[in-house]
């Protein structure tokens, strides 16, 4: 009996298990492959040295990428607080709301928010009507990073909420019987609970935008690399496939080791996610 | 009666030939009828039915029965590289010259049987046999070209002459700069007069000098986002490929352009064949059909770029007859074109171009204060460590340690419950 469930299981499982091993496991051994040999297919360890001229793409990615993810949690706990109080009906039009944008197209959003950042744009010749000076606001940093949240809120917002709308309640009200305010409810009850979410909520985040290209070449003008720029040139336009690779390589590792670290956070509270 | 009966036959054994010629041609064309061509053009680079113009791929697909599955990229590289990758399996490709050079010297493409394109006599002398095929093999000019410097006349009050105007601090911000590499270089190799296919590492790294210096006037690198930034007026400035002028001055006259003094990029785009074609014939064919005057001049009236097909340029009802700025008088400025770069040039080239792209000029009047307010993102020469990048691991580190003090605190705190 348990022989043959686990062999429906198997089956079951196979088309995944198939699946993973041609689209994931095989090309992370090409990517491995890739960065330690030369164009040739030598081994070589020359693109790991390359690698040294990236540290201030890297060390930007990163900056960028931590600051997005912070804004995103500070805009998407409370959001997702709030949705979760709301009753059954409102909460469904509320998250139907926050995954509305998601039904367009990534790339037609972020050329969108060109149009409204521009010197010309939408905002600006609305500020110059009130007769302001128009701000200077698309290829900065800022703007990038606003980019960012705005295309990477709802994957915050999301799992923060599902472990919000399951919560406990009988914790909250224990809380409360015990005589804590409503900021004690939520310091001690509600945020401790809600760590998981926070937390596949942060590495949901933070992994896109760290190794977004789009973003920073739209709202950006390319005028500043993020990693993901250097990577995609490297396999679209100078066809070094294995500078690229190496890139990637270290980038993935870097997002490991960052959420390795996440984890650690967690682990005497409600366990890990991811 | 005799004399007319021999004089006849010897019509009809000079005829024969010729006609079964025909026949025998005939009957090709007719064979390939439902077979599939691939073909891999740039976007935007054929006459597609809109605006009541020409459905130039239906319309081949009416005449000879062939199916025409047909995509676009945006730039020679990614074409270069998705072909080169595998996967993908086309019969014409419509690349630029310098590219077309090293597909040859790779082996990537089919000779083409010239005796199958009869059309090909509309192509005048001066575009046959150029520097890339120069055997005249492998490729058949499809348009012709020429960067300009486009500028926008109600926020430059002189008309430009120089590249030196995309390098202009009057203008910081509004400046718009090629985000690749290969024209990018060129513009700053006019400029200093050097050979765009130059072979010196030092030449090329002058070059590249040249263009981080640009980088005071924050210059937005982009592709084709040009054609709107242009339009709506956000940018004074931008070099861009002549024929894609004329469509942004449809949308905003206010829009001119200038071949600078110091020179500029000819190109010839060609339409080649793969190796590795199934279909060869439907694709020589394709070639012939795109070389017939009215699909040529439908082709030439709605990509707007000039074109080296004599019934095309020298036909008074075309709109760009004798247009000034696609058919410029000769030899009135300097010209050079890009050819094959040596694997070794090519590498140091993107090398320098990421070199280009990360550096932070030496300025206060840059983006960064936006978001960094500070300004003190200075530049120091030689170092792979910028203030900038030493900016972020300061505040990276802030930030890690922040987060280790909590999780130590947290431990600490829960050591000493356990011992409470």
């Amino acid at each position: 009996m348990s022989n043959r469930s686990s062999l429906g299981s198997k089956l079951i499982a196979a088309p995944y298990i198939v699946w993973a091993m041609l689209f994931i496991i095989a090309p992370l051994i090409f990517v491995v492959y890739y960065s330690f040999t030369n164009a040739d297919g030598n081994f070589t360890l020359a693109n790991m040295a390359e690698l040294g001229k990236c540290a201030p793409t890297f060390l930007r990615s990163i900056g960028f990428g931590i600051v997005a993810t912070l804004i995103c949690l500070v805009i998407a706990f409370p959001l997702a607080y709030i949705i979760s109080q709301k009753t059954d009906k409102v909460q469904r039009t509320l998250v139907m709301l926050v995954m509305l944008p998601m039904w367009m197209s990534f790339l037609i959003r972020t050329y969108s928010w060109m149009a409204l950042l521009q010197d010309t744009g939408i905002i600006n010749s609305f500020i110059t009507k009130l007769g302001l000076d128009p701000v200077h606001m698309i290829n900065t940093p800022g703007a990038v990073i606003l980019g960012m949240v705005y295309n990477f809120l709802p994957y915050m917002i999301m799992p923060i909420y599902s472990v919000m709308a399951k919560l406990d309640y009988s914790m909250v009200e224990a809380c409360q019987d015990l005589g804590g305010n409503r900021l004690t409810v939520i310091r001690k009850c509600i945020i401790p609970m809600s760590m998981p979410g926070v937390v596949s909520g942060i590495t949901m985040v933070f992994v896109p935008s760290v190794s977004t290209f789009y973003i920073s070449q739209k709202l950006g003008g390319g005028s500043f690399d993020l990693i993901g720029d250097v990577i995609e040139r490297q396999f679209q336009q100078s066809y070094n496939y294995n500078l690229g690779a190496a890139i990637s390589l270290v980038l993935m590792v870097l997002i490991l080791i960052c959420m390795a670290v996440m984890n650690r956070f967690t682990e005497d509270e409600e366990g890990m996610v991811i | 009666m005799k004399k007319v009966v021999a004089l006849l036959l010897a019509l009809a054994a000079v005829m024969l030939p010729a006609f079964s010629g025909f026949a025998a041609e005939a009957d090709e064309i007719e064979a390939l009828r439902g077979t599939t061509l691939y073909v891999y053009n740039w976007g935007e680079y054929i006459s597609d039915g809109s605006d009541d113009s020409l459905d130039v791929i239906k319309e081949f697909e009416n005449r000879y029965g062939i199916t025409v599955v047909y995509d676009t990229f945006d730039n020679n590289e990614t074409m270069y590289s998705k072909l080169k990758s595998g996967g993908v399996a086309y019969d014409i490709v419509i690349p630029s010259d310098y590219m077309i050079e090293r597909m040859i010297s790779e082996d990537m493409l089919e000779k083409i049987d010239f005796s199958n394109i009869p059309n090909y006599q509309y192509i005048p002398e001066k575009y046959r046999s150029l520097s890339y095929d120069p055997k005249n093999e492998y490729s058949v000019p499809y348009t012709v070209g020429m960067v300009g410097l486009i500028y926008n006349t109600e926020m430059v009050s002189e008309a430009p002459t120089s590249w030196n105007a995309l390098w202009d601090k009057n203008y910081t911000g509004g400046i718009l700069m090629f985000n690749n590499p290969r024209d990018a270089f060129a513009i700053a190799q006019s400029i200093l007069g050097m050979d765009y296919n130059m072979q010196s590492e030092a030449s090329w790294k002058v070059a590249a000098e040249l263009l981080k210096e640009q980088k005071i006037v924050s210059p937005t690198y982009v592709s084709d986002e040009v054609f709107n930034m242009m339009e709506s007026g956000e940018a004074a400035f931008a070099p861009y490929y002549a024929g894609d002028f004329l469509s942004m001055q449809e949308n905003n006259p206010a829009l001119a352009l200038v071949y600078p003094e110091e020179g500029v990029n000819f190109f010839v785009d060609a339409m080649c064949i793969l190796k590795g074609s199934k279909n060869k014939r439907a694709a020589e064919l394709f070639i012939d059909y795109m070389l017939d005057p009215e699909i040529a001049l439908a082709n030439a009236e709605y990509i707007c770029y000039a074109s080296p097909h004599t019934g095309v340029y020298n036909n008074p009802e075309y709109t760009y007859y004798q247009n000034e700025i696609l058919y410029p008088e000769e030899g009135k400025f300097k010209t050079q074109n890009f050819l094959n770069l040596k694997p070794e040039t090519l590498a140091l080239m993107s090398t320098l171009w990421d070199d280009v792209k990360n550096h932070i000029p030496n300025t206060d009047s840059s983006n960064y204060d936006f978001f960094f307010g500070d300004g003190e993102l200075g530049n120091a020469e030689g170092t792979v460590m910028t203030p900038e990048a030493w900016s972020y691991v300061i505040y990276i580190g802030i930030f890690v340690a922040i987060c280790l003090a909590y999780v130590l605190f947290r431990y600490a705190r829960k050591k000493y419950r356990e011992k409470v």
